[in-house]
């Protein structure tokens, strides 16, 4: 599971039927800080997630254990909104 | 992205999956445990687009009949053993799984 | 799943025969600025996808085998979609490269 950040969304038509219905989002890894790192990928989102909010993604095949994406073709799922990180200084 | 493909590096997923590359060499192993037996070993160059060297080399099960100098493609971890799966429970993290005749670029 | 761009069509008579009547697509894999990530990569392609495409493609195995209907095969990486648009929230001081591409 990585702490990640909603940076945009991806709309596709024609797709795998198992993904219709599903809302597909950009999420850029952060560090516990809320740093940007590198990279980017998309997620399936189970948990209504917005704009720019702070979200708990996980991915590889454990992706398909999140709500409503048994079976589907999916590697990384929004499973989370953070509220708040707390790290020892 | 940590943990979303081995191997990475700088912790950035492996993109080397399905990638294009030549058989430069074979590998020869006479000790290898059972699985293996029977099964030739080819080192893989990868290449890039315009078919020049790119990258480091790689060893890879070959699952075709591919020869020296013949480009290919392959496929990376857990897949690699599908082709002898259920049968057998190859331990391979690349498996040659076909050889290019040709690529239409735009 | 990562954003990619089909750059190729690639023939291959001797391959796995999970592979026989599979399209091969060569995708290069992109940034967000839509630089370019990476070496091209080889994905079976499950949707139809043409050269030129912006897609949606998936590098989980599983994902991959079912998407183009072949369980248990040698395939990682599968195009599960076309992709229509990219819509990114921009914060104001988001570099320009960025704002070309959405």
């Amino acid at each position: 599971m990585l702490l990640a950040r909603v940076v945009g969304t991806v709309v596709a038509t024609r797709k795998d039927s198992r993904l219709d219905g599903k809302k597909l989002l950009i999420v850029k890894p952060i560090d516990p800080w809320g740093k940007d790192e590198s990279g980017y990928l998309i997620a399936v989102d189970t948990v209504s997630a917005g704009f720019r909010e702070r979200v708990i993604i996980v991915s590889g095949s454990s992706a398909r254990m999140a709500s409503g994406c048994k079976d589907c073709p999916v590697d990384t799922a929004i499973v989370g909104i953070v509220d708040n990180v707390e790290v020892s200084p | 992205m940590r943990g979303v493909r081995p191997g990475g590096r700088e912790g950035l997923p492996q993109f080397g999956t399905m990638q294009i590359g030549r058989v430069s060499g074979s590998v020869v192993c006479t000790i290898k445990i059972d699985p293996l037996e029977g099964k030739k070993l080819l080192v893989i160059q990868p290449v890039d687009k315009n078919g020049s060297n790119h990258g480091k080399p790689l060893v890879a099960i070959d699952a075709v009949g591919a020869g020296a100098g013949e480009t290919v493609y392959w496929c990376r971890g857990r897949e690699a053993s599908m082709p002898w799966y259920p049968d057998q429970e190859v331990p391979t993290e690349a498996t040659i799984v076909g050889i290019i005749d040709h690529i239409d670029l735009v | 799943m990562l954003i990619g761009k089909v750059i190729g069509d690639v023939v291959a008579t001797r391959k796995h025969l999970s592979h026989d009547n599979q399209k091969i697509l060569y995708v290069q894999i992109m940034n967000l600025d839509g630089s370019e990530r990476g070496s091209p990569i080889l994905a079976l392609d499950a949707v139809d996808a043409g050269i030129g495409d912006r897609v949606l493609v998936t590098q989980e195995g599983w994902s991959a085998m079912t998407s183009v209907g072949k369980p248990f095969s040698p395939i990682d990486m599968a195009v599960i979609g076309v992709i229509d648009s990219v819509e990114l929230a921009l914060e104001p001081d988001s570099p320009e490269e960025l704002r070309h591409n959405t």
